[in-house]
């Protein structure tokens, strides 16, 4: 008996493997978090920004920030990955990625059942998500 | 048990003294108020992993979401910039979210096809408050915070919540996009049947939410949630599931554009993100002995403080 009652309520195909992808991607990311801050913090790669520096940084607005302290906006970052400080924009930017990997991942299966509004909503999505990661979306104070 | 209390009524003072303490307005002396000058550089991320862990403790057991309480009270007492605070709440929100997004789908309490319409909607507003708040003086961002703070009060203080809305019939759109489901509810050991209505006030609504969210680097569930089930008629469950598990594709997308304009320091980002997952743990073990009324009480107080001084520092007078 409890088991027809699992299997009616057991989620769909595409939840099912959006889940999936979810787990693994956020242990991932969330470790690759953890080990580029101890990294960071236990000072093994030089450091873009010294950490008794950053007082002074956190104070100002992020567009001061970027300006004084050199750095470019958007994905100006991967070019400062050999810095232990940078090293950690790995795990965020990852963890900020998860959920595009998730959609794109479902959108075969959608497909495959001919869910195509579905498969459009989740296109779009992609889209949307892609537009914000890219960078091309600036503004300043 | 009542030792238990005892713990629950200390890590509350200790959060308050550590507010105050960290308060630069509690200084006698002005010049002490200074803290880049006072401290050492890692001072101000310990305490912030110190308040964070006390801060996901009580956002359990106040029913709240940590990204609403973080974005208030570190922008309202800590010394970084609002810019920053926002990049980190909403990274604070979005790694909750991821973390809790598995469990929920799978034991079917979030939907994911009530949720892609909705996500699509609101992650697209997101970008745009992102946008509005990044371009705004941050003195008025800091007064519209303050107000939206005190008004997520007076929700909390006056919102009514339906365990099972009366959906008599579903609308036209929520058939055609075939949202519904089905759910063990644990307590009555049954599966209950759900749909929704008024599916395009829903999604309208959403376009607020969206922007708030992308505005302010506030998680939205105290939105999402009236919304999903007062409005469009989800069962609480699956209203208080789905919001979580949006959030993670809504706060994906301003996550974004703060990341993109440098809003992230990751030295505020991780104590942040560990120190609530930690105090979350936390948080679900102690809910079985907590008084959760006491405790939502607790925390409207505290976030009612947090508004009004966000509302003061905006108006230059805190």
């Amino acid at each position: 008996m409890a088991q027809v009652e699992v299997d009616m309520v057991k989620p769909s195909e595409e939840q099912t493997l959006y889940a999936g992808i979810l787990e693994k991607g956020m242990y991932l990311g969330l470790l690759t978090l953890l080990i580029t801050f101890l990294i960071y913090i236990l000072g093994i790669l030089d450091l873009r920004i010294a950490l008794d520096e950053l007082p002074r940084y956190w104070q100002m607005s992020a567009d001061q920030y970027l300006h004084e302290a050199g750095i470019q906006a958007g994905w100006g970052w991967v070019a400062l990955l050999g810095y232990g400080d940078f090293l950690n924009f790995i795990g965020i930017a990852f963890l900020a990625a998860l959920t595009i990997f998730c959609y794109l991942s479902v959108i075969p299966t959608l497909l495959k059942k001919k869910d195509y509004i579905y498969s459009i909503l989740a296109l779009l999505e992609v889209l949307v998500l892609s537009l914000a990661a890219s960078g091309i979306l600036a503004a300043g104070h | 048990m009542k030792k238990w209390g005892g713990i629950l009524c200390v890590l509350f003072c200790t959060f308050l003294l550590l507010l105050l303490l960290t308060d630069p307005s509690f200084a006698s002396d002005p010049a002490a108020a200074a803290p880049t000058a006072e401290h050492p550089w890692w001072f101000w991320p310990v305490v912030l992993f110190v308040v964070t862990f006390l801060m996901g403790i009580f956002a359990v057991l106040g029913g709240v979401g940590g990204g609403v309480l973080y974005v208030p009270i570190i922008s309202g007492f800590f010394p970084f910039h609002l810019d920053f605070v926002r990049g980190a709440g909403l990274l604070v929100a979005l790694t909750g979210a991821l973390a809790a997004g598995p469990g929920l789908l799978k034991s079917s309490l979030a939907s994911l096809r009530l949720a892609v319409p909705v996500a699509l909607i609101a992650s697209t507003c997101a970008i745009i408050g992102a946008m509005i708040g990044l371009a705004l003086p941050t003195n008025i961002v800091q007064i519209f915070l303050g107000v939206v703070i005190l008004f997520i009060c007076v929700l909390m203080l006056t919102a009514k919540k339906s365990t099972f809305p009366d959906v008599p019939e579903s609308d036209r759109l929520s058939s055609v996009l075939r949202i519904y489901g089905v759910y063990y509810e644990d307590s009555m050991g049954k599966e209950i049947d759900w749909k929704i209505h008024r599916t395009p006030l829903g999604l309208l609504l959403f376009i607020g939410i969206g922007v708030m969210a992308g505005m302010f680097g506030l998680g939205a569930g105290w939105a999402n949630v009236p919304v999903l089930n007062l409005v469009m008629g989800a069962p609480l469950k699956i209203s208080v599931a789905t919001s979580k598990f949006l959030l993670s594709i809504t706060d994906t997308s301003a996550a974004w554009v703060y990341l993109n304009k440098g809003c992230v320091i990751p030295l505020m980002v991780v104590p942040s993100v560990v120190g609530i997952m930690l105090g979350s743990f936390v948080g679900v073990r102690l809910l079985k002995i907590a008084k959760p009324a006491l405790i939502r009480w607790a925390v409207i107080i505290i976030l009612g403080f947090a508004g009004l001084k966000a509302l003061l520092k905006g108006l230059g007078i805190g």
